[in-house]
């Protein structure tokens, strides 16, 4: 007789629903998972090793393209690990400009998941609904730091720059006459914080459409009710945390637990959900972005009121103004040893931790005293995730490998470094 | 025309039972290719509608660069995919390889042969066309089947293996609504369906039969592999499923296959249900009220607007589900309609 052996598959790297470059080795009795084995590392690129040969400063920017959809979460981790090391003070403008990027980068990072995890369970639509408001912010990141992506805003004692008093504005041209740019500038007249204020009036009701899409659609439900579920004991022996830990109704969030920055100034409910399956993280996430709408209108009104600096007022860790650089002697070698040498960050070690849209993102950072970290370790909550992924989808079908990828919210750029 | 036609073959030939042969043959020729040629030009603009409707649904623009609105995107595309090399994966079976994408078209195109395009407008007007039909839809999964098996790909084989289950299960199903429209209207010929349905809006048979209009559009789609039932081709689990290991011209004739397939089912839902060329309105309303191929015309491209409007809603099943759909739902349903709907026959009620 013909031995019987199980369909061994090899879903990725190269796979449209391996969310980048997730190797996947699938052992299968007829479509039901038996073995579902990741490989990582076909992202390696050396970040945390990179980054011990750099002053401080330079690594900002290999931060972003850890987690490449949500930026500034990276960052904002990073540098809070440097500011603990030095003791160094945010001004408090700088604090609230954070959490309101951080809310955005959150949004953001929740658009983009809702896309793919729609587009993974088949739904078309909702990718391209999402990507039209990703659009608007990703048009805030390029009006305070240049990059639509790869911001390198925040800075250790602030962010790099204030808010712009002016929103970049579309140029009639061959492609666009005078009459639509006009339409496309309607909301970009007044400064940052008005464009932003404009999308967060509307931004409600595209949750709603995003919704009315996949809430109650009954093959959405079927799709992902009682997949991949996870009890609240085993969400906290297998690390998880963010919405993954929240979706298995443990109420856990940095933001409230051990609040940083301003957010212990803000009004916001934590979603958690009741069964940790799939559909309750979406529910989850959904409301979350509802929650990071209602924080950045409280920033915005905040800092509609009230100005002030919006970087630390320390020459050694921050650089001078172009100004002060004409006439001052002193500022022009604060700027030469800051730009070449950088910093030296007393000897030491420090944990930093943000609620990352994706669950704690941590930089552990250990100072020998140089100007270059001796070594950085970042704890990417991804990667947590994905060590989870053979418990969750065994025993479940190949189709809801799939979702339960989507739901995970996997990121190589975290996960591989 | 078409007695002038046969008049003049006879003379041509004058007896002469070969040159009569050659005209017979020219003239089927003449006649396959008046319905194949509109057909093959409806799939081409299909695919482009299907991307306009989908990219108005989806808030973005869609083809607009090859000619004026995008009209020549279709023609473009053909070319590429013409033009592309017809790779054989290492490994396959080269012949079937090959062959797979005809088994899907060759039946995909010879159900068109008895489609009634109005009142007696049909290439074979065969007293059972609805049979003839089902049976060449049917056979359209040889061609996936093969094609998955003989890729020698995992991804391709998972995608054969569910494309098979899906049709034979659907195919039932599909079955026993057309069933309750032959005992309504007590004919297989498509002309004697329709007929049947004269009287206006509400006497076309979507509203005696209305579940099983709701069966049959339904099955139509996971018939024709689109979404929500795409799963043989699964874009996100199998990625392309069957035809994963296709590329140019062979993957072009799948691709032919399936919407001339989607088509069909379109006109036969409104042959069916709707009332083929008749018209809505009564015949008082004069050109409005008449019964015309440009009804049929219109009540097709409703459905096959459906069919698109369906793909850009809503998710995919799973495999599973979809089984439990066919299986547990739709037969049993169409078993007890197909029962009431002979009981109200015998009954004279309908």
């Amino acid at each position: 007789m013909a031995e019987i052996r199980n369909y061994t598959m090899n879903f990725g790297p190269q796979h449209p629903a391996a969310h980048g470059v997730l190797r996947l080795v699938l052992e299968l009795d007829g479509e039901v998972i038996e073995r579902a084995d990741p490989h990582i590392g076909l992202l390696h690129r050396g970040t945390e090793k990179l980054a011990e040969s750099k002053p401080f400063n330079q690594s900002i920017g290999y931060m972003d393209r850890l987690d490449y959809v949500s930026m500034m979460c990276n960052e904002h981790a990073y540098v809070m690990a440097i500011e603990k090391l030095l003791g160094l003070e945010v001004p408090l403008r700088a604090q609230y400009i954070r959490t309101m990027f951080d809310e955005v980068t959150r949004i953001l990072n929740h658009l983009m998941w809702i896309g793919a995890h729609g587009l993974d369970i088949g739904a078309m639509t909702v990718f391209l609904y999402a990507f039209r408001e990703r659009e608007d912010l990703m048009d805030c990141y390029e009006a305070v730091s240049g990059a639509r992506m790869h911001a390198a805003y925040y800075r250790p004692g602030g962010v790099y720059r204030d808010l712009p008093a002016q929103m970049a504005q579309y140029k009639a041209s061959k492609w666009h006459s005078a009459k639509d740019v006009a339409k496309l500038n309607e909301n970009r007249q007044g400064s940052l914080l008005d464009f932003l204020w404009d999308f967060t009036e509307r931004f409600p009701g595209r949750v709603d459409e995003y919704e009315t899409l996949l809430t109650d659609n009954r093959i959405w439900k079927q799709r992902t009710v009682g997949i991949g579920v996870v009890s609240p004991e085993r969400a906290l022996q297998l690390g998880f945390s963010g919405p993954m830990i929240r979706g298995s109704g443990f109420a856990w969030d940095l933001r409230k637990t051990q609040p940083y920055e301003v957010y212990d100034r803000m009004d916001f409910d934590i979603p958690i959900g009741k069964n940790g399956d799939c559909y309750d993280r979406y529910l989850v996430r959904v409301e979350e972005m509802r929650q990071s709408n209602r924080i950045i209108r409280q920033c915005i009104e905040w800092l509609r009121k009230n100005s002030g600096p919006v970087i630390a007022d320390n020459r050694k860790v921050t650089p001078p103004s172009r100004e002060a650089m004409k006439e001052d002697m002193e500022a022009l070698i604060h700027h030469f040893k800051l730009f070449s040498e950088g910093y030296c960050v007393p000897e030491g070690e420090a944990y930093a931790a943000v609620e990352h849209p994706k669950g704690e993102f941590g930089i552990y950072l250990l100072s020998d005293g140089a100007n270059k970290p001796y070594r950085v370790k970042i704890r990417a909550p991804g990667f947590a995730h994905l060590a989870a992924l053979e418990e969750m989808s065994k025993g479940y079908m190949l189709a809801d490998v799939v979702a339960v990828i989507g739901t995970q919210d996997i990121v190589f750029g975290e996960i591989d470094r | 025309m078409l007695e002038a036609i046969h008049a003049w073959m006879d003379s041509v030939a004058g007896g002469d039972p070969f040159i009569a042969g050659v005209l017979t043959v020219a003239w089927t020729l003449v006649k396959i290719l008046s319905v194949l040629l509109p057909l093959v030009i409806c799939v081409a603009f299909y695919t482009l509608a299907e991307r306009k409707v989908i990219g108005f649904m989806q808030v973005r623009i869609g083809p607009n660069r090859v000619g004026p609105f995008g009209l020549l995107q279709p023609f473009a595309d053909v070319v590429k995919l013409l033009m592309k090399e017809i790779i054989v994966p290492s490994g396959a079976n080269k012949g079937l390889f090959i062959i797979a994408p005809l088994l899907t078209l060759a039946p995909a195109f010879a159900a068109w042969a008895v489609v009634p395009f109005d009142a007696g407008v049909a290439l074979a007007d065969v007293n059972a066309g609805l049979l003839y039909i089902l049976a060449m839809t049917s056979l359209t999964v040889y061609g996936v089947i093969v094609g998955g098996w003989a890729s020698n790909s995992k991804y391709g084989f998972l995608g054969a293996l569910r494309s098979a289950a899906q049709i034979v299960s659907y195919e039932i199903a599909m079955g026993f609504a057309i069933v309750c429209v032959l005992l309504v209207s007590h004919s297989m010929n498509f002309g004697e369906i329709v007929n049947a349905q004269q009287g206006g809006f509400f006497s076309w048979n979507w509203l005696p039969l209305l579940p099983m209009l709701v069966v049959y559009f339904v099955s139509g789609l996971a018939e024709t592999n689109r979404a929500p039932f795409d799963l043989p081709e699964g874009e996100s689990e199998i990625v392309a499923g069957y035809f994963v290991e296709y590329a140019g011209a062979p993957f072009a004739l799948y691709f032919l296959a399936e919407y001339a397939d989607m088509i069909l089912v379109s006109l036969l839902t409104a042959v069916l249900f709707f009332g083929g060329w008749l018209s809505p309105f009564p015949e008082s309303w004069g050109l409005l009220g008449a019964s015309s191929f440009v009804w049929l015309l219109v009540k097709t491209a409703f459905f096959m607007f459906a069919f698109l409007w369906v793909r850009a809603t809503f998710p995919r099943f799973r495999y599973d589900q979809v089984m439990r759909l066919g299986w547990k739902v739709f037969i049993p349903l169409t078993i007890v309609w197909v029962v009431v709907t002979a009981a109200l026959v015998k009954g004279g009620v309908i």
